[in-house]
């Protein structure tokens, strides 16, 4: 019995190697949640391109109806994957504004020609900033505004076909 | 025909140039106190688009954004704390490499000092012995 006990902190190491060996390879993609939802946007102010107006949070706390803030970028392919699902949502009355990041006019021009505008207005964030002010950790994201500019919701990734209807009901309870 | 082709050629868009990012610039703070500062903090914050890499190190676009982001805050006079805590605010203590010190991590912190004590009392015993 004695002789056993001595085993204890073998057999744990072992376990221990298992464990580590068990996971190697595995990839840690660990899905970053914004700590921003519930909370007020950040100020902001950017100008508007190809023909959109610009859009500043003074925008979104207006106390008009909840919409969809799309960050995206014409360098981002899940954004032109994208596309046609953020058309569906603009076409079933919810107002999309877009953030586009890092990007300049001649490309967020030549990817709105390509896949389409769904947005009611669209603000040139050239640095990215907005990104770090709504707690995005990549490219495209959603969220939903309500009218006092509150967060209230964030899709991470590109949004398909079976998230249109998640995200309408979001802006319904935002309302 | 010469001068056409030429002129038609310079219609065409210029691929490479047309396709690139916006980068910002990574530009070091003129004080080289704030910079160490800045420095310092940057490599004990997560990289989100590459995760476990240090934003010090990443080529990422939003890691550089991440370092002006630093760098702005500590050349206004922030602490590299307040720093770490506004970043800590949007992402959780995820974003940093160092555990927060709180109750619920306590026991990771006192882990060490724990396993000591145990290895001091078990050797102790065996002497005595």
């Amino acid at each position: 019995m004695k002789r056993l006990f001595w085993l204890l902190p073998l057999l744990g190491f072992a376990a221990l190697l298992a464990l580590m060996a068990g996971n190697l390879g595995k990839p840690t993609e660990a899905v970053i949640v914004s700590h921003m939802i519930g909370k007020p946007v950040p100020d902001f102010a950017f100008e508007g391109t190809a023909g959109a107006q610009g859009l500043s949070r003074v925008d979104l706390a207006a106390g008009g109806p909840p919409v969809l803030v799309n960050v995206f970028a014409s360098w981002c392919l899940p954004c032109a994957v994208e596309a046609p699902q953020l058309q569906a949502l603009a076409d079933n009355g919810a107002i999309v504004h877009g953030i586009a990041v890092r990007d300049t006019a001649a490309n967020v021009a030549g990817f709105l020609g390509k896949h389409g505008n769904p947005f009611t207005r669209i603000g040139m964030d050239v640095q990215g900033r907005m990104m770090l002010a709504l707690g995005a950790s990549g490219v495209p994201e959603t969220y939903v505004i309500d009218g006092k500019g509150i967060i209230r919701f964030q899709h991470l990734g590109e949004i398909r076909a079976d998230h249109v209807p998640i995200l309408l009901a979001e802006l319904e309870k935002a309302k | 025909m010469k001068a056409l082709v030429m002129a038609l050629l310079l219609l065409l868009p210029a691929p490479g140039l047309a396709a690139d990012p916006v980068y910002i610039a990574d530009v070091p703070l003129e004080d080289p106190v704030a910079e160490a500062r800045a420095k310092a903090l940057m490599a004990e914050l997560r990289c989100l688009t590459c995760q476990n890499q240090a934003i010090l190190d990443s080529n990422a676009p939003q890691a550089q954004t991440m370092r002006v982001e630093v760098r702005e805050r500590i050349s206004a006079g922030e602490d590299p704390e307040e720093v770490r805590a506004w970043f800590v605010e949007r992402y959780g203590d995820w974003v940093s490499f160092v555990p927060p010190a709180r109750t619920d991590t306590a026991l990771l912190w006192a882990a060490p000092f724990l396993f000591l004590l145990l290895g001091g009392v078990l050797l102790a015993r065996r002497i005595r012995r």
